[in-house]
């Protein structure tokens, strides 16, 4: 572990302006993906600030919307009765994610906001532009199931493994942001970038910005929606494949659908293909297969992850099916 | 017998459970020094230039060790060395050479004030390392050895299988498996002048001292190995590790005592690895079912040099009848981390592979698989011809068969549904050999009552502690807390060490021993023969005379030394140790996931010393097999030969929510021939082919044969579900 200086801050400005005005200073809230990868020198700060005691843990229904604080534990927000009763995919994405101690500690924000699992970027000396930027990447022609199958560059293969974000972005959910010049609101689905030549930089956050919490628009709520994850073992595992689908369905037609696929990219990847071809639709088993292999459509493999493809077709059809309630 | 056999509980157990037990890395000696393995990132290479100036002047750090700067070390290996025990050779000669022989072996040392500083400086280190392009990572790419003494061969196999009625031949592999114990490998080293104190985390504490003064060149009287605990070895801590070395090194250069703690990922690359297999099974059976030819043939890896190799046969010769039969073993020499023994070696994968085609035979034979297995069990040892000596296979598959419910099977593949989850019934036979080597052990029988048994034998959580204590308290007619159990400790008696599934039984005899040379003396002391002796609640009672121990020791204690060694039992008989698994599984027919809905497993493995310990034993075995089966696999990246998934994040072990519930049939069997105890060892036998349960049990639910292990949900979606 490299030496750092740390700082617990009590007020959000505080926070804001140590992460503007001090390069290389990193935010720490559950420690459960920050602590790691400072003991295995992949994180190399200069600075940590500690802001768990900013007021960002509160979960309240508002108007318009769900808003769940950047701080709310993991274990919270999936217990919380409304969150389980009105998102049901994001209380099913939360039970999905690692065991039950580390959601204990996780947050909301410090999920969103979690480094890759690529077996390159974590082993602190494989080549690796995210993490050495100029070394080159380890993982493209390496062995790693979890490479990503869209969006990728010759720079980065490096997957997103966040279940809750795939959720998220299904439900067009928004970050709220605080930063040097204000409030603003992110769209999820923009949050993540790809890796491009830059992968490296993985967010839309600039310097000091923090996460306050999620927005989870109210007509989330009345969508018909599901995730699902596959994985080796029954728990503690990031998602080999996942899928969230939501489903806006008007007298037994699709009017708007949102497809976002977990542990194949950069970021949460909205599944297009699927999307146009379930509107205006009746949902049954045979249009969810269809869509399932939709989703598949333009992913290319590397580093030994082919088999993930069939194995997306059958996610997303899975959830569509339990979207809508088929049997 | 009241106590022997009976379900008692660890008597460590308050201890770990409260925190209080000390492991090796746990030790708070004054002026303790901490040191980080620095490892090399190429397969094979020679290392050119060390830059440590940025290291050694990183914050707290006191000593960074490379081969340049570290004296050489002789290496005057002795013999013979324990048959589970890989030759160490170069690997424990740590910072001796510039030479790189797999990626991840250790080539520096950062030693400072503390384990953060070690760690930043390990990190600061930089090397260049120039390649040797003609590393081999692949072990399907070279081409392998052959040793003739591990080929065999009688009748005619070839010709069985032209004239078969039925006949297999299918091809298995399993991948690289992690012994990952919970506590991962350190030592503590500590130099009283020329005397080194070592605290470790080992299996096999006489050996471990060998290892370990014949990797220092000093006498092996100057060692002593202290491990009174060890957070499960599994194969991985019967002998030193490099850690162990660098930490006595380090400890000596420095003049205060040195603490070298492995990260999780170390201990997946720098102990040792469960060798990948490839395995061809040939069965040849008449019309009716009965097998004429068995073929067993495997590819495994090493390192080049190496002495141990997976011995993937090692039960073929006895499970089956068959008068045509061939084995082989094929080694393919590797840049990658050393193979070694991981939990039940030969067997676990062995018997795996070769039960899976039996399930393939059952059913081209149109047979009942446990019918199958019944009527090819053998009379006699069906190679050498020679009788076993205990032998309950048949009885292990009927209990088990009863208690499961498999006569609920239907035969038919995926002729179950619930909802969309496709179900099946699997089972496999479970066989491992038997052995009782060497062990010695103390037993003090004290004036005031109490006696304390004494041997460097370890407790890898096995229960040995318990076990020890209760063989000397039936024998002493002692109760339980009468008895203390000293291990781990070289300045002890030299016990068996664990390993093998040996330790009960060896260094059990041996306690066993002494307590009866003890039994003797009091006879003697009351002018009565040992076998009309009866010692119970502190009272020895001979004819119609009950004289309280304490009055017979009259102030005096009785202390007695037991020792066994291996006799001309172990070739005139086959000694085994049998079982039957079920499982029933259910794979869900859109994502190809499978579930274990339920386990049984019925065992004979002699006298049962402790039907708790025992049961946890065969509980840790099949879940084993449950990740064996559908999860575990050690991946190497295909340039480089490195681990990738060399964390518990990423090598896929079983977690509780893929283990449903286990239950377990232990069979009442004496077996006259392994010890004076009747027991036979079985801390492996758990292993031994419950991943073919799983995977025979998924081929009934689906109709999938995945000869692939792991049978993970891509393999079997990809098998037609």
């Amino acid at each position: 572990m490299q030496p750092f200086a740390y700082r617990k801050v009590r007020d959000v400005a505080a926070a804001v302006d140590h992460g503007a005005r001090e390069p290389n200073t990193v935010f720490l809230a559950g420690g459960t993906d920050l602590v790691q990868l400072l003991q295995d020198g992949i994180a190399r700060p200069d600075g940590v600030v500690d802001i768990g005691d900013l007021p960002f843990a509160s979960i309240a229904s508002t108007i318009d919307g769900f808003r769940i604080g950047a701080l709310a534990r993991l274990s919270e927000v999936a217990d919380h009765p409304q969150v389980r009763a009105r998102l049901p995919a994001v209380a099913a994405a939360l039970d999905e994610t690692a065991s039950p101690m580390v959601r204990n500690m996780a947050t909301i924000g410090g999920n969103l906001l979690q480094r890759t699992r690529c077996l390159y970027f974590r082993d602190g000396v494989s080549p690796c532009e995210k993490r050495d930027p100029g070394t080159g990447c380890g993982a493209r022609r390496g062995r790693d199931v979890q490479a990503a199958l869209f969006g990728a560059s010759e720079a980065c293969v490096a997957t997103d493994p966040s279940d809750l974000a795939v959720a998220l972005v299904a439900l067009d959910a928004e970050a709220l942001v605080v930063g040097p010049s204000g409030e603003r609101s992110i769209p999820i689905e923009r949050l993540h970038r790809l890796p491009g030549e830059t992968p490296w930089i993985e967010t839309d956050l600039a310097p000091g910005e923090v996460i306050s919490a999620v927005f989870v628009p109210r007509d989330a709520a009345g969508r018909a929606q599901a995730y699902t994850k596959l994985r080796h073992r029954a728990s503690f595992e990031w998602p080999l494949v996942s899928a969230c689908v939501s489903l806006a369905v008007v007298d037994g037609i699709i009017e708007d659908a949102r497809v976002a696929l977990g542990g194949v990219a950069h970021k949460p990847w909205r599944a297009e293909p699927a999307e146009r071809l379930l509107i205006g639709r009746t949902l049954d088993a045979a249009l969810a297969r269809e869509a399932g292999e939709a989703a598949t459509e333009g992913a290319r493999p590397v580093a030994g992850n082919a088999a993930k493809i069939p194995l997306l077709a059958r996610v997303v059809a899975r959830a569509l099916a339990d979207a809508g309630g088929l049997p | 017998m009241t106590i022997v056999g009976s379900a008692v509980s660890r008597v460590d157990g308050p201890a770990k459970v409260t925190g209080t037990a000390v492991y090796a890395a746990d030790f708070a000696l004054a002026d303790l020094a901490h040191a980080a393995l620095v490892q090399a990132t190429v397969p094979r290479g020679r290392i050119h230039t060390i830059h440590t100036a940025e290291a050694e002047a990183a914050p707290g750090v006191r000593a960074v060790l490379t081969h340049e700067n570290t004296r050489p070390l002789p290496w005057a290996p002795r013999d013979p060395r324990p048959g589970v025990d890989p030759k160490a050779g170069e690997r424990l000669h740590v910072l001796q050479t510039d030479e790189v022989f797999y990626n991840g072996q250790p080539v520096a040392l950062v030693v400072a004030e503390t384990y953060e500083q070690a760690c930043h400086g390990a990190l600061a280190l930089q090397f260049e390392i120039e390649r040797d392009e003609g590393s081999a990572v692949d072990p399907e790419a070279v081409e392998p050895e052959a040793p003739d003494d591990q080929q065999s061969s009688m009748g005619d196999l070839d010709a069985a299988m032209r004239d078969a009625v039925h006949s297999v031949d299918v091809t298995y592999t399993t991948p690289g498996h992690s012994s990952a114990p919970m506590e991962p490998h350190a030592s503590i080293a500590d130099w009283d002048g020329d005397r080194l104190t070592l605290r470790g985390s080992y299996q096999m504490l006489k050996f471990n001292r060998n290892e370990l003064a014949d990797s220092l060149g000093i006498d092996p009287s100057n060692v002593r190995i202290l491990s009174p605990y060890v957070g499960g070895g599994f194969g991985s801590k019967l002998g030193i590790a490099p850690e162990a070395v660098a930490a006595a090194l380090a400890a000596r250069q420095l003049g205060r005592p040195v603490s070298v703690a492995m990260s999780r990922p170390q201990v997946f690359e720098t102990t040792m690895r469960r060798s990948e297999t490839r395995q061809r099974v040939r069965l040849a059976a008449g019309g009716d079912g009965r097998l004429t030819g068995i073929g067993h043939e495997a590819l495994v890896s090493s390192l080049p040099g190496e002495a141990f190799s997976e011995p993937v046969t090692q039960a073929t010769p006895f499970m089956y009848r068959g008068d045509n039969r061939t084995t082989g073993l094929r080694i393919a020499r590797v840049n990658r981390t050393c193979a070694g023994s991981v939990r039940a070696p030969g067997e676990a994968v062995g018997v795996t592979a070769f039960e899976n085609a039996m399930d393939e035979m059952a059913e081209k034979a149109g047979l009942d698989p446990v019918a199958f297995r019944k009527i090819n069990i053998p009379a006699e040892d069906p190679s050498q011809h020679i009788p076993f000596s205990s032998h309950k296979l048949a009885e292990a598959l009927d209990e088990g068969a009863r208690a499961f419910g498999w006569d609920k099977r239907r035969a038919e593949p995926r002729s179950v549904r619930d909802g969309e989850w496709l179900v099946g019934m699997g089972m496999a036979s479970a066989f491992r050999v038997n052995m009782v080597v060497e062990a010695e052990a103390r037993v003090r029988l004290n004036p005031d009552g109490t006696a304390e048994v004494e041997t460097d034998m370890t407790d890898i959580g096995t229960g040995s502690y318990a076990v020890l204590s209760q063989i000397a308290c039936e024998m002493l007619g002692l109760p339980a807390d009468r008895v203390t159990t000293r291990l781990g400790d070289t300045e002890l008696p030299p016990g068996s060490g664990s390993g093998g599934s040996f330790g009960a039984s060896s260094s059990g005899t041996a306690v066993f021993l002494a307590c009866e040379e003890i039994r003797g003396r009091i006879a003697e002391a009351l002018g009565c023969a040992e076998g009309d002796l009866t010692l119970k609640d502190g009272v020895a009672v001979a004819g119609n005379r009950a004289t309280p121990l304490a009055e017979v020791l009259g102030g005096r204690c009785l202390e007695a030394e037991g020792h066994v060694e291996p006799g001309e039992t172990s070739s005139a008989v086959r000694q085994a140790t049998y079982g039957a698994y079920f499982a029933e599984v259910a794979v869900n027919a859109v994502t190809g996931e499978t579930r274990v809905r339920r386990m049984l497993g019925a065992f004979a493995a002699g006298r049962i010393l402790n039907r708790k310990t025992a049961r946890s034993q065969f509980l840790g075995g099949m879940t084993w097999g449950i990740g064996m089966a559908l999860t575990e696999a050690l991946l190497h990246d295909p340039r480089h030969g490195q681990i990738v998934n060399h964390d518990l994040a990423e090598y896929h072990v079983a977690v509780n929510a893929d283990v449903p519930q286990i239950d377990v049939l232990l069979l009442d069997e004496r077996d006259d021939w392994s010890n004076p105890m009747q027991t036979k060892g079985l801390g492996e036998l758990g292993v031994c082919g419950a991943a073919a349960a799983v995977t025979n049990a998924l081929y009934n639910a689906t109709g999938v044969r995945v000869r692939d292990y792991p049978a993970t949900l891509d393999k079997v979606l990809a098998g037609g579900l």
